[in-house]
């Protein structure tokens, strides 16, 4: 079976920190000051956004409770291989850009329910006809304490998204604004 | 000689299909049944196909872009496919990727294995409206 391993068939297990690995992060954390900026760096999103292809993991409420102390609290996570950000509590996340394999968007399978972060601007949809389309990658600037996200999508426009003090969540610096959003952003 | 045999052979088919009160309109919930369970068995091929490597040469499977065939829109076919400038059967664009990054070749429209990639991609969008010519 050439696929992901989805959690709807017998070849996945939905990704874990588990109990040995949240004690080390707890005992790491412990170490700092609350106001002390924090980014971790994870494969799995560390929320659950969607189980069935494991946007997943199984014991983010314990993690995100570890984090959520911190003023300045920033997950970076891979895994999705699109663009996502979401803010829970204190807690902003970022996802970064693989640059291979384009993966849909949750809300693209029409027989599962989702929790996609409803602050995400999508991607472009992907055009197969540019092989390099929907993959990329980003440099991240992490300078202030809060993360701002300077995506490099190939054959497509690039696009950042960034700690917005004034609101107090990750937002793309054009697209957040329903106004400015176009067509091709549309996942049906 | 031809025309009677064709009379006499209608006739023994009507006695035969007489004494068991088959009407053309007639079926019962175990064809259903069992109509339902060969579909099913098509769409089960259909999702072997998709998650294989058989359909092209570089050990690329359909379920790699398309995870339970997402992104795949068939509720939009045929619609005008920006990228090839003409309005396509969605077969066609099934093709092309069987062409393009599996790297093999195409099918032809009425294969078996065409038609269970359909049914697996359409019963992956059961329930979506029909939407012909959205992009």
């Amino acid at each position: 079976m050439m696929e992901m391993a989805g959690l709807d068939n017998p070849n996945g297990s939905p990704f874990m920190v588990g109990e040995k690995q949240r004690a080390w992060l707890k005992a790491d954390l412990d170490k700092v000051a609350k106001s002390t900026p924090v980014v971790v760096f994870s494969h799995s999103p560390l929320q659950k956004l969607y189980k069935g292809w494991n946007f997943w993991t199984e014991d983010a409420e314990e993690v995100q409770a570890l984090l959520a102390p911190f003023e300045k609290v920033n997950v970076i996570y891979g895994h999705v291989h699109q663009i996502q950000y979401n803010q829970i509590g204190k807690i902003a996340f970022n996802s970064v850009m693989a640059t291979a394999w384009p993966w849909p968007y949750p809300q693209s399978y029409a027989q599962a329910q989702n929790a996609m972060p409803v602050l995400t601007v999508p991607m472009n949809r992907a055009n197969p006809f540019f092989e390099r389309d929907a993959t990329g990658w980003q440099f991240i600037d992490v300078h202030t304490g809060r993360v701002a996200m300077k995506y490099n999508l190939y054959d497509n426009s690039n696009r950042t998204v960034a700690w917005n003090p004034a609101t107090g969540r990750p937002e793309d610096t054009v697209f957040q604004d329903a106004a400015n959003r176009i067509p091709p952003q549309a996942h049906y | 000689m031809k025309t009677n045999l064709a009379v006499v052979l209608a006739a023994a088919g009507a006695v035969a299909l007489g004494t068991i009160a088959i009407r053309a309109d007639e079926f019962s919930a175990k064809d259903q049944e069992r109509w339902t369970k060969e579909y099913m068995s098509v769409v089960q091929k259909g999702r072997e196909l998709w998650t294989s490597s058989a359909l092209g040469t570089n050990n690329v499977a359909c379920a790699q872009c398309h995870p339970n065939a997402a992104n795949t829109h068939p509720e939009t076919y045929p619609k005008f496919q920006k990228q090839l400038g003409r309005v396509i059967a969605l077969r066609e664009m099934i093709n092309w990727c069987l062409q393009q990054p599996l790297e093999g070749k195409p099918l032809a429209l009425d294969d078996p294995r065409m038609v269970a990639l359909e049914a697996y991609i359409t019963y992956e969008r059961r329930g979506v409206p029909l939407a012909p010519g959205k992009h």
